[in-house]
C-alpha cells in the first residue's frame, strides 16, 4: 500500500530532535508540516517556488551545527533543479532534501508532473554529487530516513513515494515577516 | 578582466566590512576579481549558481541563520530573479546585490540589451531599490550605503556597476 502523506511526515518527525529546523515547500508540505503542529522551528514557504532547497542551503551552510531538512514537493523541486547541482558542489554535512512525491501538482488540481513522466529526482541528485540517497516506499523505508534525519552527518536526498491523496489543508501563518522572525530567534537560540 | 584595478577591491574590503559570510554568484567577467577575491577569502563562503535565482533563496536562507549573504550577477540574471524576490519582499528579508550592466554601452551582443533595459525597472517593481554607480571613485561609498540600508533596515538594495566603468568586454 502507497504511503499516505501525513502518516509520512509523523513518521519522519517523531523523533525529532531539537536542532533539526525544516523548510518545507509551499503547498502540500507546509500543510503537512503544520498538521504536526504549527512551530518556530519549521519556515513555511507559501511561495518562492523553486527556492525550498537554496533556502536550507543558506541556512546549513550558516548554521553548520544545526541540521536542516528541506521537505518539499515533486513540482517544486523540479522547478529548482539547478539547485541539486549547486547543493551538489557545496555538500554541507547537515542538510537534507526530502521530495514527497505524488507525482502531482497539488495545488492547481492534481495535474501530472515530470515523475509521472519516469523523470528521476534520485537519478538526479545522484549525478549531482549527492551520494547518500535514498528512494523511499514502504514504511520501513519511512523510519530507516527518519534515523537518517536524527544523525544526519552527510548532504541527503531522499524521495518519497506518496499516493496522490488530498488530505484537509492545515494552515499555518502566512505572514512572512512573523515567520522570519520567529525562525530566526529559534535557530539563533539553538547555537 | 584578470587584469581590474581599484574598484572591485575596494568593494571586496566593503563586503568584508559588512560581515559578508556568503557570496552567490554566477561566473561572470564583470565581477571576475571580486569573486577571484571571495573564493580567496576562507571566512566567505562562495557558493556558484547554476542561475541567478538561487542566489536570492540562498541569502533568504543565510540570514535566517545569521549570515550576512551578497549576490554578484550581471544585468541579464535580474530576469532570473524576479518571482524569487516575492520572497524577499513578502518576509521582508535584508539583501544586496552587485550587478554588472550589460547591453547599456559599447555592447557588441545585441541580446543584452532588451534585459539590460529592463534591469531597474523590474527590480523596483519588485520592491528592490536600486543605487546606479558610473564612476570608479563612487563604488566604495555606494556599496557602503547600500549595506548599510539592506542590513540596518531589512531592505533589498541591489547597486548597478555601469558598462562604461567595467570597460569593454574583449575577447580573447
Amino acid at each position: 500500500m502507497m504511503l499516505e502523506r501525513r502518516k509520512a511526515i509523523a513518521t519522519l518527525m517523531a523523533n525529532r530532535p531539537k536542532d533539526l529546523f525544516v523548510v518545507p515547500g509551499l503547498g502540500s508540505c507546509t500543510y503537512d508540516m503544520a498538521s504536526l503542529g504549527e512551530k518556530d522551528s519549521d519556515f513555511y514557504l507559501w511561495g518562492a517556488m523553486g527556492g525550498a532547497a537554496m533556502i536550507g542551503l543558506g541556512l546549513a551552510l550558516a548554521k553548520p551545527k544545526l541540521k536542516v531538512a528541506v521537505i518539499t514537493g515533486d513540482g517544486e523541486m523540479l522547478m529548482g533543479m539547478g539547485a541539486l547541482a549547486t547543493i551538489g558542489v557545496q555538500r554541507p554535512a547537515n542538510l537534507a532534501v526530502v521530495v514527497f512525491d505524488n507525482r502531482r501538482y497539488g495545488e492547481t488540481g492534481m495535474q501530472a508532473s515530470h515523475t509521472e513522466h519516469g523523470v528521476d529526482l534520485v537519478g538526479v541528485a545522484r549525478a549531482c554529487g549527492i551520494a547518500r540517497t535514498f528512494d523511499v516506499h514502504d514504511q520501513a523505508g519511512l523510519e530507516t530516513l527518519a534515523g537518517e534525519l536524527v544523525a544526519l552527518k552527510e548532504t541527503l536526498f531522499a524521495r518519497v513515494r506518496i499516493a496522490a491523496d488530498d488530505p484537509p489543508r492545515v494552515l499555518p501563518s502566512k505572514d512572512g515577516v512573523e515567520l522570519k522572525l520567529r525562525f530566526r530567534r529559534a535557530v539563533a537560540a539553538a547555537g | 578582466m584578470e587584469n581590474q584595478t581599484g574598484w572591485p577591491d575596494q568593494l571586496f574590503d566593503v563586503l568584508k566590512g559588512a560581515d559578508i559570510r556568503q557570496v552567490g554568484y554566477v561566473p561572470d567577467a564583470g565581477h571576475a576579481r571580486l569573486i577571484a577575491r571571495c573564493k580567496a577569502d576562507n571566512d566567505i563562503r562562495d557558493v556558484v549558481l547554476s542561475t541567478e535565482e538561487e542566489g536570492v533563496a540562498l541569502a533568504a536562507g543565510a540570514w535566517l541563520g545569521g549570515q550576512r549573504c551578497a549576490l554578484l550577477m550581471q544585468s541579464s540574471g535580474v530576469g532570473n530573479c524576479i518571482n524569487m524576490l516575492s520572497l524577499i519582499n513578502t518576509c521582508r528579508f535584508p539583501f544586496l546585490t552587485f550587478i554588472t550592466m550589460r547591453g547599456e554601452w559599447a555592447e557588441f551582443n545585441p541580446w543584452q540589451v532588451p534585459m539590460s533595459q529592463a534591469t531597474e525597472p523590474v527590480l523596483t517593481a519588485m520592491g528592490v531599490k536600486v543605487y546606479r554607480v558610473t564612476e570608479a571613485d563612487e563604488v566604495a561609498d555606494t556599496a557602503q550605503a547600500a549595506a548599510d540600508l539592506a542590513f540596518s533596515g531589512d531592505f533589498a538594495v541591489a547597486v548597478l556597476l555601469s558598462q562604461k566603468m567595467i570597460g569593454r568586454k574583449v575577447w580573447k
